[in-house]
């Protein structure tokens, strides 16, 4: 049995508000062709298993596993669907690895959102269908109820989640491949439109389509390829309770219970020194800052302080999400763990260009389901 | 092959019935408390969570698995769901398997659940929406067309007659009868089955399986917990899966192949050459009649055409020499998608332990196998239990 | 488990909801969908539009397929070429259908069959009705060809074919 899993080979397609020219299928094919070029692969002889992430309603499609196989390479091989988010099919496939029993695994996520003409009322059927729906309310009411009370009991401020949105889409200008780049500043968020107070519409990332695959590795095939391994050095995943009125309002509790585990495995106590970088989920601004503070990278309160210090700038002492995140790089639904896992890579194996961060032997990757869940993973990986 | 060896330690399930007043959640609670209860641990024993649930159309909730975590013992805890259609139920302790196999886990909670009947006016309606969106859908195809293309292609490459397959309704909606949990068992002649309503020709109605809401559940644990929890574990010693293309009408129906490449690789694992020798007792996926035979012959326990034989000379009786679906199967217990298949691993689970009661076939069976099926017939996932 | 136990689940019959003994919350969820049909179905979407059938040749393992796909399942590689095919095959297999998609029953039965298109491989087959023909007289491995709506109400869909008859 392995100890040691590696990311071997990672690609994904262009994000964009719209992709008209393609088709989903034809978005896999891409991903999956630079991933295993990256990986210099063959998936009909060289990959053991596949596994792919995604959800019914997001695609209009009923059981959407269906479709996945042939675009990947994975027909009539081991592929399986999880309907949960690319980081959960990167801790599926690496679990898959630590059997023994396979040594290659692909893992994909894509989003097609802009096919969907009713995105709102789709997200709406996530809601208790009893309890909540019946309120008639737009869904990203509960992230306007959570931001409310994050920021009541951590004392941050509208203007430094305005800041995680101007430097994400500030960062989003040296990546090529993120759709929504902008010079903007706190103070335009903060006069956005009022969305889901005290959201306004810029503290909320757009939906963007585009596709990312990545390939996992037991050590010993990781070595016998020709590519630079980047280790997976610990994995968690959690969910909170599902219930609205179960749950812990300010705190993101299932980040933070992710993180333990990912850090009980890497051998983390102090993640704000031992790791260089994050990318977190920044579906809504304020939840940068409230994840910084579940992983530990912060003190509760003081994720807002430090983004206003510039820490986490891309020349910052902390850097968190050079890529853009989802407010710079569009949201990708499912696919968000899995642009973010892209992101670290390429900065440890220091392919980053403009954005490049220097001397970074470790970072984290973490992502969240979105409203309504209370489901998040991390990932942190490391150079040799 | 060395690899860490995962037992199941715990079962349970619901009745399984047309319409449940419990909601999918409650379902859910219902099966995992069972099963935590049968083997004495309690939600703070285990360490993660597996859920298996299909479409989320039949519900009309978005992101199902989150919605019925909570009822599956998932707060805070790791929890993740796999889908793979109708395979879902053999694929939920195949994925327990890889958390405990991984080393990562010591104990997981399994849970399959299905709450068909929120879809109006029927859920068969919802599977229109499994099928292509472009090339398909504006044909608005039912689901059992392609059940009835498949049977046909099967009944013309060997002969085969619906009296023969009649024979597997029969069968098995007689073995249901001694199934505490069962929808639909009868006694009923293969004449009924040929009398009964034609659907989609060549299936009539008694050759289908119901529309079901239900759940099932099953503790999954690592070697060293295993044997103390329980003095008889099931080892999980094989496990399997394929999926085929998606271009179903490229591909030859009569024979499923993807079952056939899933069973290698889990009787590579288990250690299992003649199939047909080694293994005592089979739960394959029946939603129709016919697919037992289709499923025996992909699982290698029977030449190809020849399970229409081994079923009327009685050797697929709980009393014959192989006993295929003692528990009465999909078209005797009923079919809740995902819980369905769940309801077959938990079958063997207790057939090898001797707590089948009525159903328990003879003999002391020491290996058994379950297996499901499912999506546009393109997938196969088997599990080889062994006591 | 023990012939004794008793198993939970509490099941309601019909009435139970019709005459509302039973809670219900109803929903009619909004979910709607405009699918970008890419380079592989939107070629093959305006070619029926035209009246003709297309599909796509992978050189290496030198399949022509139907419906086209720009990559080659088998290679995992790109396919190389569009191939005109003809407008008739034969039955691969078919059934009679007494449903709808909604499980409520018809009069008239509808033949839904997986025709192998002539020109494509051989199993190259695509999922269409018969007409035409009685349901009896359906034979399988019977030649069949496309009888199309008239152009001026083709619209790129699957549906500009209105069935395939024997020939």
């Amino acid at each position: 049995m392995p100890d040691r899993v590696a990311i071997v080979g990672v690609g994904h397609t262009q994000f964009r508000a719209t992709s008209p020219g393609v088709s989903y299928k034809e978005l896999m094919f891409e991903a999956a062709t630079r991933a295993y070029a990256d990986a210099d692969l063959d998936p009909r002889r060289d990959i053991d298993s596949f596994v792919c992430c995604s959800e019914d309603f997001s695609e209009g499609t009923s059981i959407f596993d269906e479709y996945v196989p042939d675009q990947i390479g994975a027909a009539l091989r081991p592929v399986h669907t999880i309907s949960g988010d690319g980081l959960q099919g990167l801790a599926a496939a690496h679990m898959q690895i630590l059997t023994g029993a396979f040594d290659v695994v692909a893992v994909e996520a894509h989003s097609k959102t802009s096919n969907i003409l009713t995105p709102h009322h789709v997200l709406a059927l996530a809601l208790d269908p009893v309890f909540v729906r019946s309120l008639g309310a737009h869904p990203h009411f509960v992230a306007g109820l959570e931001m409310s009370r994050y920021l009541a009991e951590s004392g941050t401020s509208r203007e430094q989640c305005g800041q995680v949105v101007a430097k994400n889409r500030g960062n989003a200008l040296f990546n090529d491949a993120a759709a929504y780049a902008a010079d903007l500043e706190a103070e335009d968020v903060l006069q956005g439109e009022p969305a889901f107070w005290p959201l306004s519409r810029l503290d909320i990332s757009a939906p963007a389509d585009g596709a990312v695959v990545v390939v996992l590795a037991s050590e010993a095939r990781a070595r016998a390829l020709d590519v630079e391994p980047i280790w997976i050095s610990g994995v968690g995943w959690c969910s909170d309770s599902f219930a609205l009125d179960s749950r812990e309002w300010g705190t993101a509790a299932y980040a933070r219970l992710a993180a333990e585990q990912a850090y009980r495995q890497a051998g983390i106590s102090n993640p704000r020194r031992e790791i260089g970088f994050a990318e977190v989920d920044d579906t809504f601004s304020y939840k940068e800052l409230q994840h910084l503070e579940a992983l530990g990278v912060f003190r509760p309160g003081h994720a807002g302080l430090a983004t206003e210090e510039g820490a986490t700038q891309l020349d910052g002492e902390f850097p968190v999400n050079p890529s853009g995140g989802s407010l710079g790089v569009g949201h990708l639904g499912e696919a968000n763990g899995l642009q973010k896992v892209v992101e670290v890579v390429r900065q440890l194996r220091e392919e980053a260009g403009p954005r490049q961060i220097p001397d970074v032997e470790m970072g984290l990757a973490q992502s969240w389901r979105g409203v309504p869940t209370a489901t998040g993973a991390v990932v942190i990986l490391s150079r040799e | 092959m060395g690899l860490r060896r995962v037992a199941i330690v715990g079962a349970g399930m619901t009745k399984f019935m047309r319409r449940a007043l419990e909601t999918g959640r409650e379902l859910s609670w219902q099966a995992a408390s069972m099963a935590l209860e049968s083997c004495e641990l309690t939600l703070d024993d285990v360490d993660g969570v597996v859920i298996g649930t299909g479409p989320d159309c039949f519900d009309g909730v978005h992101m199902k698995g989150e919605y019925l975590s909570d009822g599956c013992g998932a707060w805070q805890k790791p929890v993740m769901r796999g889908y793979v259609g109708g395979g879902t139920g053999v694929f939920s302790p195949i994925q327990g398997w890889y958390h405990v196999a991984s080393g990562l886990f010591d104990v997981v909670l399994v849970v399959a659940e299905e709450k068909m009947s929120s879809c109006h006016p029927h859920p068969q309606g919802a599977f229109l929406t499994i099928f292509d969106n472009m090339l398909e859908r504006p044909l608005e195809p039912n689901l059992i067309w392609i059940f009835a293309l498949e049977m046909q292609r099967y009944m013309a490459a060997y002969g085969v007659s619906k009296r023969d397959i009649a024979l597997v309704s029969v069968k098995n909606k007689r073995n249901a009868l001694d199934h505490p949990c069962a929808q639909v068992a009868e006694d009923i002649t293969v004449d009924d089955v040929l009398n009964s309503e034609v659907m989609v020709w060549p299936v009539n109605r008694l050759d289908v399986s119901p529309v079901s809401d239900g759940a099932a559940a099953v503790v999954l644990a690592a070697e060293h917990v295993a044997k103390r929890v329980t003095d008889k574990p099931v080892w999980i010693d094989g496990v399997g899966w394929h999926l085929d293309t998606a271009y179903w009408t490229n591909r030859d129906l009569y024979y499923p192949k993807y079952v056939e490449y899933a069973a290698r690789m889990a009787y590579r694992m288990a250690g299992i050459t003649e199939p047909r020798k080694q293994i005592n007792v089979v739960e394959p996926y029946d939603p129709f009649s016919y697919k037992e035979l289709h499923h025996l012959e992909g699982l290698l326990l029977c030449d190809k055409g020849e399970a229409p034989q081994l079923t009327a000379d009685g050797v697929t009786q709980r009393n014959g020499d192989l006993p295929v679906c003692p528990s009465g199967g999909l078209m005797g217990v009923g079919n809740p998608i995902a819980a369905s298949g769940l309801m077959k691993v938990s079958e063997i689970f207790w057939q090898l332990r001797g707590e089948a009661g009525k159903r328990q076939v003879p003999g002391k069976p020491t290996t058994g196998l379950a297996q499901a099926w499912g999506d546009l017939m393109q997938v196969g996932t088997v599990v080889v239990l062994r006591i | 488990m023990t012939a004794d136990k008793e198993f939970p689940g509490t099941p309601l019959s019909d009435e139970d909801v019709s005459q509302g003994k039973v809670l219900i919350t109803e929903t009619d969820p909004n979910a709607r969908y405009a699918w970008d049909a890419g380079i592989a179905i939107g070629r093959f979407l305006a070619e029926l539009k035209k009246g003709r059938i297309v599909g796509r040749r992978c050189h290496r393992c030198r399949r022509t397929m139907v419906p086209p796909r720009m990559f080659c399942e088998q290679c995992f590689r790109p396919t190389d070429e569009w191939v005109y095919l003809a407008d008739s095959g034969r039955v691969n297999t078919y059934s009679i259908s007494y449903i709808r998609w909604d499980a409520s029953r018809v009069e008239e039965p509808t033949i839904p069959a997986v025709i192998e298109i002539d020109g494509a491989s051989k199993g190259m087959g695509i999922m269409h009705l018969l007409g035409g023909v009685k349901p009896e007289d359906v034979q399988m491995g019977m030649r069949v060809k496309a009888v199309w709506k008239p152009a001026r109400q083709r619209e790129g869909s699957i549906l500009d074919i209105r069935y395939f008859r024997p020939y």
